[in-house]
């Protein structure tokens, strides 16, 4: 009786959650599948029409252009975000006077939110008050201002996404190296190993659940990329610079057609989770 | 010849460190400077100009702490009886309701924000700060609540039940007892709920449609469109530094509970 009453005491205790997980999570992932199958303009009635919103993908052009962008700059942000972080962690690894100086400065742009930073590297980048362009001219890199070509679209974007999350992927990665005892290292020494040698047999293989949830993050932030697109370019210039977020809202608001934007975002959902899936097998079959 | 060599490469370690460590800062820097110079003078007019901006900076720092208020205040409110319920009690559906909970962070902002706009229509929520700081404390619940109900399973169970011997009731155990051996918790969910929803642009930018609701992200960013073709670009770092003031002091003084937050997240999660 009395394990009873507690229980509707915890239930009760829970019930806040389970209202915010029902009412803003569950049903909006109910609806997004029934408007996936739905003509829904912005304003007036809904109605059936599977599978033309899943079909009209293929068609979309931009849809198609945007996924190509996409994977492009996932690959690229991947690799670099993750080489500088891992390269700013080992640095910051072994306590020496300093030290926390330096990971407070390579990890304060964490406190800033990405569109902020966003409208922070629009000014760095522009020709009117922003350092970069004189300072690419005086080195002889560039003769016109780096805006308006795709490429320096996509470098801006990567150099701006290194410099906010850098220090975030870092941290994660410093509490990975740090859980390894220190005695294997030692020992390692001690049997004649270089530090390479200890870099590759001890460091990597030990860290690879942390690097492993540091690329799945990587990817699944890359592929959702918007906010810097959005702000720094517009999807410019000629909608290079589009990700297939910004193809989402455009059905959206753009063309009203919220039914289309359902149908991409499913998909989307559809990709993450099959990612996430064979991330997670990978892993757990690599790990001991 | 081997302290020499440590001398050299010690040198070399803080020379390159110290070169990284200027450049990450020196955005910062630069957007500071850049806020308080028209024309390469020195200068207030970038930020009186915020202050004359549409409705002016004023109404959207108000809609900004309205909206960071609410979820920051919902997040722990909603967290800490969450978090007490999954680290103490046992009830029908306990698992479900947990696994639920975590899966947001499974889905895609867009994913659940095409709805959201016509679910919080039919709510009466749409284009209201109420509503965008609902949905901001749904997205925080995963972290939350993983993070409360850690901090409710580490605390010692004479705690709770000598709180019930002296008279209170689950309740009156939280708040009076418990709410204290949980306060690292509440101080970091605190910190990441103020960073996220301060910080939020997306979301903002879908749910709400008219000026006078902007947050300030939404705001600052719509002056890209604000004068055609061409950008005041001082003015805009002004509001680049206003929106990032508060976040780098709250960051640099509340360090610890960020980075504790961090680890429990990282590593267990």
């Amino acid at each position: 009786m009395l394990n009873r009453r507690r229980s509707a005491v915890g239930a009760a205790y829970a019930a806040p959650t389970a209202l915010i997980v029902t009412l803003f999570f569950l049903i909006p992932l109910g609806l997004v599948a029934w408007m996936s199958v739905n003509h829904w303009p912005l304003l007036g009635h809904a109605k059936p029409n599977f599978p033309h919103n899943y079909t009209g993908m293929a068609d979309n052009t931009l849809f198609r252009q945007a996924i190509g962008f996409t994977l492009k700059y996932t690959v690229v942000i991947t690799i670099v975000l993750f080489c500088v972080a891992f390269a700013l962690a080992l640095m910051v690894q072994n306590p020496r006077p300093g030290v926390g100086a330096l990971r407070t400065a390579f990890f304060l742009p964490t406190a800033v939110g990405l569109a902020t930073a966003s409208l922070l590297f629009l000014g760095m980048l522009s020709s009117q008050i922003g350092p970069v362009n004189p300072l690419l001219r005086n080195l002889g890199l560039i003769t016109r201002p780096i805006t308006g070509s795709p490429t320096t679209a996509l470098s801006s974007s990567v150099g701006l996404v290194t410099w906010r999350f850098a220090g975030f992927n870092m941290l994660i990665l410093l509490t990975g190296l740090q859980a390894i005892p220190t005695e294997l290292y030692e020992a390692a020494r001690v049997d004649g190993a270089s530090r390479a040698q200890s870099f590759r047999r001890i460091t990597l293989p030990l860290l690879r659940p942390t690097i492993a949830l540091v690329l799945i993050m990587m990817i699944t932030g890359s592929l959702l990329a918007f906010d810097q697109f959005y702000i720094m370019t517009k999807g410019g210039p000629d909608n290079s610079t589009t990700s297939v977020v910004m193809v989402i809202v455009r059905e959206a608001f753009t063309k009203f057609n919220l039914g289309s934007a359902a149908a991409i975002s499913v998909a989307v959902l559809g990709v993450l989770i099959v990612l996430n899936v064979v991330q997670l097998a990978v892993l757990r079959r690599r790990s001991p | 010849v081997n302290r020499r060599y440590r001398a050299v490469s010690a040198g070399g370690y803080y020379v390159t460190a110290g070169a990284l460590a200027i450049l990450f800062l020196y955005p910062l820097v630069w957007s500071g400077w850049a806020s308080v110079h028209q024309s390469g003078a020195w200068s207030l007019g970038n930020y009186r100009n915020l202050f004359t901006y549409r409705d002016g900076i004023g109404t959207y720092l108000a809609n900004s702490v309205v909206v960071t208020g609410l979820t920051v205040a919902g997040t722990l409110l909603v967290s800490l009886l969450g978090g007490y319920a999954f680290g103490r009690f046992s009830f029908p559906g306990k698992n479900v309701l947990f696994l639920a909970t975590l899966a947001i962070l499974m889905v895609p902002y867009p994913t659940i924000l095409i709805p959201l706009y016509v679910f919080l229509g039919d709510l009466h929520l749409q284009n209201s700060l109420v509503g965008l700081a609902a949905v901001l404390v749904m997205f925080q619940l995963p972290f939350a609540t993983f993070m409360m109900r850690n901090a409710f399973e580490a605390v010692p169970q004479e705690l709770e039940d000598s709180a019930m011997v002296d008279g209170c009731g689950t309740w009156g155990a939280l708040f009076r007892v418990l709410v204290h051996a949980v306060r690292p918790a509440v101080v970091t969910v605190g910190l990441f709920a103020f960073l996220a929803a301060w910080n939020e642009f997306f979301a903002a930018l879908i749910l709400l449609n008219s000026s006078d609701k902007f947050t300030l992200p939404v705001a600052v960013v719509a002056m890209e469109g604000h004068s055609f073709g061409s950008i005041d670009y001082p003015t805009m770092q002004a509001g680049v530094v206003f929106m990032a003031i508060p976040c780098l002091v709250l960051f640099l003084v509340l360090q610890r509970s960020y980075v504790r937050g961090f680890m429990s997240g990282a590593l267990k999660g």
